[in-house]
């Protein structure tokens, strides 16, 4: 078992197209209710939404570091138009905060300089990771398709103490990044003309297959999965393996209460499956997955074993049909 | 490597790059004009591990011999991305392109790039499309850390942009221009991996085989499935395509009608934009398909070798034959010609 620091529990950026206040309000609840080490702020999917909450963002920030969270500047996931390169430069080059690099030009803006790795960074082996840590990365959050093995061998292969590693245990899995804007095209728009519809999905449009199959779940130019990943039951497991630091992806479900829960469990006052059915209770319409991290198709749920036969135990493999 | 360029007004003779899915393919593409091919090993160290597919340690050997007695190169793809416990079969591959003195090594990883470029300064090596690398900054920031010599852009660019990267970024561009064309960014899409269990990004792999089924019901219609999820369906007079999730058919709260909500299943044909990415600083034009069968390859090949050799000797290239090569033959020319499709 590797001896890792305290565990923390951090809040990611906010994917999804929210109105300034309610964006603000989110991040104002957070700071003053939510026991998050690190918030990670900015927008990371469409750089044309990035005027919309500027004008908050002193606000959010301020409240934030005056309740005593770390925050941590995301940039951009997928760099194509000069808006984009813009957009990732003005945060690079911004002062007095951690950036979380979530494409390779931002590498190039942040070398040498100390700076977190966001999962859209292909960051997958202890070679890559290494090279990251000499580029300046004290952080990196891994991609959410890593299975446990190798988040395990990733672990035992790295100095733990000069980089932390983070996985995220909770929300729509980010699954793809294009240059075409889906929601634009949902509704015969071009990105250019998208009138910003994406406002009306505030935990993305969700795709129903030809047979009526709940599938995927589209957001600007990202597509995440249906199903909400919930990695609950394999926190403790986590946390042997080395990884110290566990980010919720923000929805429109309540945040603080999922917070508070994931804090439990780390604190070791709830088990996974009393968490498991008080998460249920937040998102009652919606699915939990948890398959990538047993490298099995990434939208199934698998039961954990039970306790007493954890050595010899079969995983118990079930598609998510509740 | 030196690039070969025969000046023809402004246009410097692009390097045709031509798919190998197998030593008959390579053969095939060889003799059909190739400047260059590129193949994998029979494993998850390249972007298309399909079984029957790829080459063997010794095969490969062999092409190296086959293609450098005809004046061709030969590129070793070691485009995906090594999860931690398996890197060695990562780096093997790189081990064995430098003994076997391939022409470049197509590399995705950072890891793997950082291996090759510290065990073989002089190993040549190329950025893949799966790197994701779409900008300006991004390309010199793996240029300037691996020596890479060349990237491969996403097929996501505009002649214009191509143009505009071309005059900023140290290294050549390889851009594709025909064969099956994708709009997610490559090497950064689980979808596959969501609905299979197989990773493009690990396991190289998209829609694998194993995980497509064919369904018809009583009036001869198709439904074609990816794991459990429906992916499109097909009426008995329709080509059935092959189901991809990103070019399938779904139903959103915005439509009436289920769409094509990522992208319509066509292939990508730039034939008739040749003398423009040409005038773009494009070096090489790549050629998609290494799963395709050899009579296709050596169709396509020897078309755009004949639409090279016209276009450098001032011709009108004939080029209408590769139409009928197409995806379910509808073509596009993607997001190339203009960015209205954004």
């Amino acid at each position: 078992m590797a001896v890792t620091p305290s565990p923390e529990l951090t809040l990611g950026p906010v994917f999804f197209n929210w109105h300034a206040e309610k964006w603000r309000d989110f991040y104002f609840r957070i700071a003053d209710e939510v026991p998050f080490s690190t918030v990670y702020l900015g927008e990371t999917i469409c750089s044309k939404r990035t005027p919309l909450f500027d004008h908050v963002m002193p606000l959010v920030i301020e409240r934030l570091r005056a309740a005593g969270k770390i925050v941590v500047i995301s940039t951009l996931a997928e760099v194509t138009s000069d808006k984009d390169r813009k957009c990732v430069e003005t945060v690079c080059d911004g002062e007095g905060f951690t950036i979380e690099a979530n494409d390779a030009s931002a590498l190039r803006a942040l070398r040498g300089r100390a700076h977190h790795i966001g999962p859209f960074i292909n960051a997958y082996n202890e070679v890559t990771l290494s090279f990251l840590a000499n580029n300046g990365a004290q952080n990196i959050c891994l991609p959410p398709e890593m299975p446990e093995t190798a988040i395990q061998a990733l672990c035992a292969n790295t100095n733990l103490r000069k980089t932390s590693i983070e996985v995220i245990v909770f929300g729509r899995l980010p699954l793809a990044l294009s240059a075409r804007c889906y929601h634009a095209r949902a509704h015969g728009r071009t990105k250019d003309s998208c009138q910003f519809v994406c406002e009306d999905d505030p935990d993305g449009l969700n795709l129903t297959t030809l047979s009526g199959q709940n599938f995927l779940s589209v957001n600007g130019i990202q597509t995440l999965s249906y199903e909400y990943l919930n990695l609950a039951n394999d926190l403790t497991r986590l946390r042997e393996h080395g990884v110290s630091r566990f980010r919720l992806s923000p929805h429109t479900c309540d945040m603080v209460q999922a917070a508070k829960i994931f804090r439990r469990i780390l604190d070791g006052d709830l088990d996974g499956a009393e968490a498991i059915s008080q998460l249920r209770a937040i998102l009652p319409q919606s699915k939990f997955c948890n398959g990538f991290y047993h490298r099995k198709p990434g939208h199934r749920w698998i039961e954990a074993p039970p306790p007493e036969s954890e050595n010899s135990a079969m995983m118990r493999d079930t598609t998510a049909l509740a | 490597m030196p690039i070969q360029s025969a000046r023809n007004g402004n246009l410097l003779k692009p390097e045709l790059v031509c798919p190998a899915g197998t030593p008959a393919g390579l053969r095939a593409a060889v003799e059909a004009g190739a400047d260059t091919v590129y193949c994998g090993l029979q494993n998850a160290t390249n972007a298309r591990n399909f079984p029957g597919l790829n080459f063997t340690p010794v095969e490969l050997a062999e092409a190296v011999a086959y293609a450098h007695a005809r004046g061709a190169k030969l590129l070793l793809a070691v485009n995906t991305f090594p999860p931690s416990g398996q890197f060695s079969l990562w780096r093997d591959a790189i081990d064995l392109a430098a003994k076997l003195a391939v022409d470049a090594v197509i590399i995705a990883d950072m890891g793997v790039a950082d291996y090759a470029a510290k065990t073989y300064p002089a190993l040549r090596l190329h950025l893949s499309v799966q790197a994701g690398a779409s900008s300006p900054a991004a390309i010199q920031f793996y240029c300037e850390s691996f020596g890479i010599k060349r990237v491969v852009l996403p097929r996501i660019l505009t002649v214009d942009e191509i143009a505009s990267i071309h005059a900023q970024i140290p290294c050549e561009i390889e851009a594709f221009v025909f064969g099956n064309i994708g709009l997610m960014a490559e090497g950064r899409c689980s979808l596959s991996n969501y609905a299979t269990g197989l990773s493009t990004n690990m396991d190289g792999v998209c829609s694998p085989a194993g995980d497509v089924k064919y369904e018809e019901d009583g009036a001869g219609n198709l439904t074609a499935k990816l794991g459990p999820y429906v992916i499109d369906r097909f009426a008995r007079s329709e080509t059935a395509g092959y189901p991809t999730i990103c070019k399938g058919r779904y139903s959103c709260n915005a439509r009436n009608h289920p769409y094509y909500a990522f992208e319509e299943p066509v292939s990508l044909n730039l034939s008739a934009l040749l003398p423009d990415l040409m005038r773009a600083g494009v070096t090489a034009l790549k050629i998609e398909g290494r799963q395709r069968s050899r009579a296709y390859v050596k169709q396509v090949v020897s078309a755009f070798r004949r639409a090279v050799d016209d276009l450098m000797q001032g011709r009108d290239p004939a080029i209408h034959e590769l139409i009928t090569l197409t995806e379910g033959r509808r073509q596009t020319e993607g997001a190339f010609a203009s960015k209205k499709w954004r």
